[in-house]
């Protein structure tokens, strides 16, 4: 809603997440984590969140701290069982999270759907397996489709590697991967960028996030994190 | 020369050694693999394709956490936390390669776009069903990634595997027992003991190792349609 407000903290940025709010969290693993957001939301203190990213948590921080502090209630994903994520594990064998297993890419376009006002859509991706039991199913052309619907979030938390003071976002390397999707398809869009600069610093050819869909911007310390032969 | 006989339906048989080890077969698919594709390598075994591909074979690996023209895995001062494959692990970039958002990277495979993709498997049916995503046993915690999406979305899907378990039961059954991850999608199956071609008209022998086409077709249960 209007134009992105620029923040000087993540406590800022997280502030009126609401219990049982359905939050996009970007990222791949480490790659494109929004770390920051993610240990201001476990200060924020929502609980009872569905929480919407291409992992489970790995290692102790990021997403597996929210899931240690005993924060969410669902999680979709699409790979959740991992060398390093034994704090997921843990909580699914003990029933304390539910999990929805979602292909990857139908986790992009049913996010990418949300965020350009598509319905439904039908994807050939799970014909014929358990994830597409009890979905509606079409054949077109000769070639068999499942529906999917939209995966619309409340909040998305992403980081991306530099804003401009409007918002508009550029991102670094395989670090962008959810992020771009999970912007477009969020109501309140929060963004972590390692750098601000000043409007006009962004070659517009360049920019990968207009502003249109980023509500709000942090700045942090770049802090990295890299898995070492993780799956 | 090493004893290789070519049977009267065309099967290459090597008959004086053992069974490939895993990168022996890694080499084979190489081997195979068109130049200049667009190839996306699953994780795990099939990453060991990559150190395989001939110098000049110009193929471009596309990895799906948003990348094309992936280079080899990054060693020390390389490292770049940002820049990693689907597997989570350091990687490098190769003069041409793109970034892409998540959304790109599957509609680029779900779109027909890439030209070949090789996945391990716990199962494929002689139809060309694979099952390589969830061992369906109560308490396993099942993750897709984007095997589904693969698995329906390249031209033509490789599977990598051993055709054995460690139990000694065939891995290229009649029909998959495990959750299936695509449907009629695989075209071509490669193994320690032999490479098949999955046909309409059923599942071919292309190559042996360790033993002839007729004595590997004797332990396979049916599944391997005669020329």
């Amino acid at each position: 809603m209007g134009r992105a407000q620029l923040l000087d903290t993540c406590d800022e940025a997280v502030a009126g997440i609401e219990d049982g709010s359905t939050v996009l969290v970007g990222g791949f693993g480490f790659a494109g984590m929004p770390f920051d957001l993610v240990d201001a939301l476990i200060r924020q203190g929502a609980k009872d969140l569905t929480i919407v990213s291409n992992n489970a948590g790995n290692g102790e921080v990021g997403l597996a701290a929210l899931l240690r502090a005993g924060r969410v209630r669902k999680v979709l994903c699409s790979f959740p069982r991992q060398a390093d994520s034994h704090v997921f594990d843990g909580l699914y064998r003990a029933g304390r999270v539910e999990l929805e297993v979602v292909p990857q890419g139908n986790l992009a376009e049913r996010m990418r759907a949300a965020g350009a006002g598509i319905g439904a859509f039908f994807c050939p991706t799970g014909v014929g397996t358990p994830l597409a039991e009890g979905k509606e199913t079409r054949t077109i052309d000769g070639r068999d489709y499942v529906l999917e619907y939209p995966i619309r979030g409340d909040y998305a938390l992403i980081a991306a590697h530099r804003a401009d003071a409007m918002g508009n976002l550029v991102y670094r390397k395989t670090a962008r991967n959810f992020g771009p999707v999970m912007a477009t398809a969020a109501g309140t869009t929060i963004v972590q960028v390692n750098a601000v600069v000043a409007v006009g610093g962004l070659h517009p050819e360049a920019v990968v996030t207009p502003s249109i869909y980023v509500d709000r911007i942090v700045p942090v310390e770049a802090r990295h994190y890299t898995v070492q032969g993780a799956r | 020369m090493s004893m290789v006989t070519s049977t009267a339906t065309g099967v290459v048989e090597h008959v004086d050694r053992g069974p490939l080890s895993i990168d022996e077969l890694a080499a084979v698919i190489a081997r195979d693999i068109p130049e200049g594709s667009y190839v996306n390598l699953g994780i795990g075994q099939p990453t060991r394709i990559a150190d395989h591909l001939p110098e000049g074979s110009g193929v471009v690996l596309h990895t799906e956490n948003g990348m094309l023209n992936m280079g080899p895995a990054a060693v020390g001062d390389e490292i770049d936390p940002d820049l990693t494959n689907a597997g989570k692990v350091p990687v490098t970039e190769l003069p041409g390669a793109a970034f892409f958002h998540q959304a790109d990277s599957f509609a680029m495979m779900r779109g027909g776009h890439l030209d070949v993709c090789v996945l391990g498997a716990y199962q494929v049916s002689a139809g060309g069903d694979l099952a390589n995503w969830h061992t369906g046993r109560p308490g396993d915690i099942p993750a897709v990634g984007g095997a589904m999406d693969l698995a329906i979305g390249a031209k033509d899907v490789y599977v990598m595997m051993t055709l054995f378990s460690r139990t000694g039961e065939p891995k290229l059954v009649p029909c998959c027992t495990y959750p299936l991850t695509g449907r009629r999608c695989v075209s071509r199956v490669y193994t320690d003991h032999a490479t098949f071609d999955v046909t309409p008209d059923g599942v071919r022998i292309r190559e042996t190792w360790g033993g002839t086409a007729a004595e590997l077709a004797a332990r396979l249960d049916g599944v391997v349609t005669a020329r």
